[in-house]
């Protein structure tokens, strides 16, 4: 298991954010993390990898307990993650940026290898052709791209990604889901959040589901699909859902 | 010894109420737009000028002449806020603290110029006044009463007029605001002429304490930033109150200590607020 | 070294050996004296553009470093006889020490709240020196003029000064440029793009911004020590003085900041710009007035500043103007 995540709560003074959530990640899986918007996912991500601690619970990453470790002690351990708002280091190249990642992820690379690592990062995202721009200059696809590659570039065991496929088009979704089973393929495991559902039940071997901060089914992408309560989050009535589907 | 205490302590307190004022205008404006305005020293100076000028050419009532005074405040802060601060408003902090802060050196240099370093004086005495054991001038309480005054006319215009309500509303969210139909440019730059009013009313009250220079802002806005801090950036009612504490501290610590200890205290406890509790005590907005 | 065949290296290097080389050569003293002035500018923008260009935060009280270092060296050489260089790396390192202990806790705050607690730390410093009796309370220290024997006179002692303040200045602009291009120094321009999105990538930011700090002090407290020596005295009033603070920053801001050759084409043109206007009947009580006016057209127009703008626009001038 490579991420075990026990009992995990999250309070924002009188917001329950999240509520005893507990799963566990094989190494090698891609596990999508689906919910309606508010249900927590993003908070999820924060508090797995260190952007604010647990209220309660316990994070286990690679069997070693990393739960209220600030962020740059996870990303060091080989947890790397994109946002779901891109946040490129604007007046930083495209190179640059992806630098960062090499620099200060897991490998710590010093800067000549890791404007190398950059470079093979970058091609495969599909972005070398912009190494040198300034990272302001790309649009919303292409950002996205870009904090695919920084993650990629710190060599990490595990990548969480967060709405990586939202804001694209059709092509696009197409062509970002081929590199993530590529990443998959390099022996990186995922955690995905994803909106668009058609992707993430194709790609992930597994499916979780939030509602209002608690897990609400686990299983393969059939079985939720199909799984009353998440029709009800995601659609409300399932009676009705199904009358309207038989219309 | 008691007495003495007393006596430090009711001074502090009556200054305080209008260094309250000077720090709530500095605080409405942070709490508006989220930028500090490092021209508060000497738009209080100008203030300060602003009263003496009308008083000793014009022979206006040091008191009456806080209404002009105000007026001209206000008219100031516009005219800082559209010149200066529109065109930085959205970029980061370091653009408006600069900006401002470039206005406070046109301030004082176009100030020293004209008014030359010469310490100026307010000479107009409403004598002392007692209270059981307790004497004081009574211009400090007629300041402090004018303090009060000031802060419940800005409350009343933020919580019941229009423009005012408009203004808590661009504190609040300002996108929203403007989805509303609110004019935030026209919001803002009413927010940094209050602000600016408030500052230049509490430095002609201030001018009938002690004389003054065109530099005397200084020490007010370094006080101000101290006050905002410890009741809360964006707080009126916390600027009064911090300002009633640290009135209060400067009134008491010349007992216990030498009085040149005074602002070591005074920015440690800034500094200390500062990392302990950066949201004051009234929190942040 | 590749470094050495890179312009942005050597150049600003080049500019300022040459510089002072040619002033030692004429040795004349008025020259040493706007020398002096110009490269005690230079060596202070360039430590504040370590901290500020590089991670972003905003030192308004920068200044205290100079004082307090300049008044713990000047302790040093007076008061316990130490040699000029000692008593100035004495006070660098008690500025960078200072700057390590207050830098953990203060560079936990963000933007506005930082500047406002450096303000803050400079008025705090002061207060404390006007009552701290060995640095001698309000009245401050004097040197005894026999110390300026030590050094063959005082024309001597003088010119002495000045190459320990060169060298200081070449030093600054070395490190600089050894920060930036590093792994380091990357690790800050993440940190001044985004604090968080560079520690979730692993940057440790706290760490990082408490080295920066205390680089960024050190120079400042060698600085002070030599400019007060060659004063002949220190008071609390000279020493922390937050006009001083807001000059480096204009001048940071003026050149470019994030550069290396932005504080010194910052530096040299403000002032050549207050000698200018200080001397000028039209504008000699204006010069503030007209610094800050000069300062808001920048911020409002060429926020980043005249380096910036010229890579912006020449890019065959970026390997150049580093």
């Amino acid at each position: 298991m490579i991420l075990q995540v026990q009992d995990l709560t999250k309070r924002f003074g009188g917001l329950q954010a999240l509520s005893d959530v507990t799963f566990a990640l094989p190494e090698g899986q891609i596990l999508g993390l689906i919910g309606p918007n508010g249900a927590g996912k993003t908070t999820l991500f924060n508090v797995i990898n260190g952007v604010y601690p647990p209220t309660q619970g316990q994070v286990f990453f690679r069997g070693e307990d990393v739960t209220g470790k600030p962020s740059y002690e996870i990303a060091r351990r080989g947890l790397a993650r994109t946002h779901q708002v891109v946040r490129p280091l604007t007046d930083l190249s495209v190179r640059e940026n992806v630098m960062v990642g090499a620099c200060f992820g897991r490998e710590h690379q010093h800067l000549r290898p890791a404007a190398r690592l950059a470079d093979e990062a970058l091609t495969q995202v599909g972005l070398i052709d912009r190494a040198d721009q300034p990272s302001g200059s790309l649009n919303v696809a292409q950002k996205k791209r870009l904090e695919m590659a920084r993650a990629l570039a710190a060599k990490p065991h595990l990548i969480l990604l967060d709405e990586v496929l939202a804001g694209l088009n059709p092509s696009e979704i197409a062509s970002m889901m081929a590199t993530v089973r590529a990443i998959r393929d390099q022996g990186i495991t995922i955690l995905m959040i994803e909106h668009v559902m058609q992707a993430i039940m194709a790609i992930s071997d597994r499916i979780l589901v939030l509602d209002y901060g608690m897990l609400i089914a686990a299983g393969l992408p059939e079985e939720v699909a199909n799984n009353p309560q998440v029709i009800e989050a995601y659609l409300g009535d399932p009676k009705m859902t199904a009358q309207l589907l038989a219309e | 010894m008691l007495d003495q205490l007393i006596s430090s302590l009711t001074d502090g307190l009556l200054l305080g109420f209008v260094y309250g004022v000077a720090a709530m205008g500095l605080t409405l404006i942070w709490g508006v737009m989220s930028v500090i305005n490092l021209a508060h020293g000497p738009i209080i100076a100008l203030g300060m000028f602003g009263a003496y000028l009308l008083f000793t050419h014009l022979g206006v009532n040091p008191y009456l002449a806080m209404a002009p005074v105000a007026g001209a405040g206000l008219i100031v802060g516009l005219v800082i806020y559209v010149i200066a601060v529109h065109r930085v408003i959205n970029a980061p902090h370091l653009s408006s603290l600069l900006a401002t802060f470039a206005v406070n050196m046109i301030i004082i240099g176009v100030g020293t110029a004209v008014f030359s370093t010469s310490p100026q004086n307010i000479d107009y005495s409403l004598g002392s006044v007692e209270v059981g054991f307790l004497t004081f001038p009574a211009s400090r309480l007629v300041g402090a009463v004018g303090a009060i005054l000031v802060t419940a006319c800005l409350y009343l215009f933020l919580y019941f007029t229009r423009p005012g309500k408009a203004i808590r509303a661009v504190a609040n969210n300002r996108m929203a605001s403007e989805l509303m139909g609110i004019p935030s440019s026209r919001v803002l730059a009413l927010s940094f002429g209050l602000g600016a009013m408030m500052a230049a009313v509490a430095g002609g009250l201030i001018a009938t304490f002690f004389p003054f220079t065109i530099l005397s802002g200084g020490p007010y806005e370094l006080k101000s930033f101290v006050i905002c801090v410890l009741g809360g950036l964006g707080h009126p009612l916390g600027a009064l109150v911090g300002g009633l504490l640290l009135g209060g501290l400067e009134g008491l610590i010349p007992t216990f200590m030498p009085v040149s200890w005074v602002p070591v205290v005074e920015f440690g406890l800034f500094v200390l607020v500062l990392l302990v509790r950066p949201s004051g005590l009234f929190g942040a907005k | 070294m590749k470094a050495c065949q890179t312009p942005g290296f050597w150049l600003p290097l080049v500019i300022v050996s040459v510089w002072g080389g040619v002033v030692l050569l004429i040795h004349q003293d008025t020259m040493r004296e706007t020398a002096f002035i110009l490269l005690m500018a230079v060596g202070l923008a360039s430590s504040l553009n370590i901290l500020l260009g590089y991670t972003g935060y905003v030192s308004f009280g920068h200044i205290v470093f100079f004082g307090l270092g300049g008044y713990t060296g000047f302790y040093l050489l007076s008061a316990q006889d130490w040699p000029l260089f000692a008593a100035a790396i004495g006070g660098g390192l008690l500025s960078a020490l200072i700057a390590g202990l207050v830098g953990l806790a203060v560079l936990r705050l963000r933007g506005a709240y930082f500047a406002l607690a450096t303000i803050g730390i400079n008025e705090a410093a002061r207060a404390f020196v006007s009552n701290f009796e060995p640095y001698g309370g309000a009245t401050g220290m004097f040197v005894n003029f026999s110390v300026y024997q030590k050094y063959g006179g005082p024309g001597p002692a003088l010119w002495t000064t000045f190459i320990f303040l060169w060298i200081t200045a070449l030093a600054v602009l070395l490190v600089s440029y050894l920060v930036k291009h590093s792994r380091f120094g990357l690790g800050l321009l993440a940190i001044r793009e985004d604090e968080d999105a560079a520690m979730v990538m692993g940057v440790k930011a706290p760490q990082a911004k408490t080295i920066t700090y205390v680089i960024s002090a050190f120079f400042p407290g060698v600085i002070g020590t030599l400019y007060f020596f060659k004063n002949g005295n220190i008071e609390p009033g000279d020493a922390f003085q937050l006009h001083m603070s807001i000059e480096m920053l204009v001048m940071v801001m003026l050149g470019g900041m994030g550069t290396v050759m932005g504080p010194l084409v910052g530096a040299a043109g403000y002032q050549w710009l207050r000698g200018y206007l200080l001397t000028s009947p039209i504008f000699k009580d204006l010069h503030l007035a007209v610094a800050g006016a000069m300062l808001l057209l920048i911020i409002l127009f060429v926020p980043t500043g005249v380096v910036g703008w010229v890579r912006n626009h020449v890019r065959r001038l970026q390997k150049v103007l580093e």
